[in-house]
């Protein structure tokens, strides 16, 4: 019986120590995609006037894959912030299935489903059916 | 102004907030909307869009080191993130159909209440009577590592801290803040989990939460790359420089201080919304 919980907390140290890399490298990354992002769009825009009083629902800008893709394609300062902003946002997502992942070898399948609901609220969230 | 000064501003301006929010564990959102909404004039909806991925930025980071560190209970964490995500949306699907000027006041209150919970003496009710049944059933008991070696804790109330959850969720999609204030409310007297746990396991729910409103931000054109870029480099960075000095100093003096200016942040909020 101590055998086996010490090996349950052995999975449990592992998956801590994954789960800290997986984290941190999301963020160096996708903060390291958003400086470089901002230094170009400075150079592009940076004499422009800023103009942030009024909040216009635009759905026009870089807000879908396809749109930042086509954006980086043309060394859009703007897209390459937003491919950063996606990143950041899928680093705490990915920690989500890694924990689905981790639950699953320890076979603990509450855990497992209690992830996967989660993951299935953010997918909704994802589908673009609520921004209004 | 031209946006590379704007640009500049709001860096300094973050970098202030993630080191006061990091320092006073406010989080930099609840100082970096104020800032940018009443000294700068940018529209309250944008500035809830930069600060939500500032939210993401700061908490993944430290959330990293707690989590290599083993006190943070991921299974609590994770039983709570279906309460906070599904309220989190909901939050962030009504904030724009809500006036401006009543997302301020209620930001000006939440902002008053953490600056009430950032003074208020803490009491830690933490004990080892394992036997709820919720608690049990969802495996939340747990322990963490101290120099004595590993110390178990209990978990209470588990339906009454799911819902103040759901309350941090709404506030944090409606605000674009990480509602730590009300998340630590939620485990320290209701679940009574030790400080140490909480904290950190607050800190852990806090990415996902924010991922999923910053999706629905995202979709909406609320996440404008011009201001977010600036926010979420600036605070985190002056997170990280506040998680240094913290370890050298206990800044209790620097707490009453802090407090001030967040009420008087608060007090500008609320104003500004009843003036229209």
């Amino acid at each position: 019986m101590a055998e086996l919980e010490k090996k349950h907390m052995l999975k449990d140290r592992d998956m801590q120590l994954i789960m800290g890399n997986l984290l941190r490298t999301g963020v160096v990354l996708s903060m390291t995609v958003v400086f470089i992002g901002g230094l170009i769009y400075l150079m592009g825009y940076g004499k422009q006037v800023a103009n942030y009083s009024e909040f216009v629902m635009d759905e026009s800008g870089f807000f879908s894959l396809a749109s930042i893709w086509t954006g980086m394609l043309e060394m859009n300062g703007k897209a390459i912030i937003q491919l950063g902003i996606l990143l950041l946002i899928f680093t705490p997502i990915s920690r989500v299935i890694l924990a689905v992942f981790s639950f699953l070898l320890e076979r603990d399948y509450l855990y497992v489903l209690i992830g996967l609901m989660i993951l299935g609220i953010i997918l909704f969230s994802l589908s673009n059916k609520l921004a209004g | 102004m031209s946006i590379l000064l704007f640009t500049l501003v709001i860096l300094l301006g973050a970098f202030l907030a993630g080191l006061v929010g990091s320092l006073t564990g406010l989080g930099g959102g609840v100082i970096i909307i104020p800032l940018l909404t009443l000294v700068l004039g940018v529209d309250i909806h944008y500035a809830i869009g930069a600060s939500i991925v500032s939210v993401i930025a700061t908490s993944s980071g430290s959330a990293a080191a707690y989590v290599k560190e083993g006190i943070t209970n991921i299974r609590i964490g994770m039983f709570l993130e279906i309460a906070t995500t599904i309220s989190a949306i909901f939050g962030a699907v009504i904030t724009v159909y809500i006036n401006p000027n009543y997302i301020s006041v209620i930001f000006g209150a939440i902002l008053l209440f953490s600056a009430a919970m950032m003074l208020r003496k803490k009491v830690d009710h933490s004990d080892t009577d394992t036997s709820g049944k919720l608690a049990k059933f969802f495996k939340l008991n747990g322990s963490y590592p101290t120099p004595n070696g590993e110390q178990p804790y209990a978990v209470h109330n588990v339906a009454g801290g799911f819902l103040m959850m759901a309350v941090a969720g709404v506030a944090s999609g409606l605000l674009g803040i990480g509602s730590g204030a009300l998340k630590v409310l939620a485990m320290d007297n209701i679940m009574r989990i030790p400080f140490k746990v909480s904290t950190t396991t607050s800190n852990f729910m806090m990415g996902v939460t924010a991922a999923a409103s910053a999706v629905v931000y995202l979709h909406r054109g609320q996440i404008d790359p011009g201001i977010a870029m600036p926010v979420c480099l600036g605070v985190l960075i002056g997170a990280r420089a506040g998680s240094k000095i913290l370890i050298k100093s206990k800044p209790e003096k620097l707490k009453v201080l802090f407090a001030s200016v967040v009420t008087f942040l608060a007090l500008q909020m609320i104003y500004s919304g009843l003036k229209g």
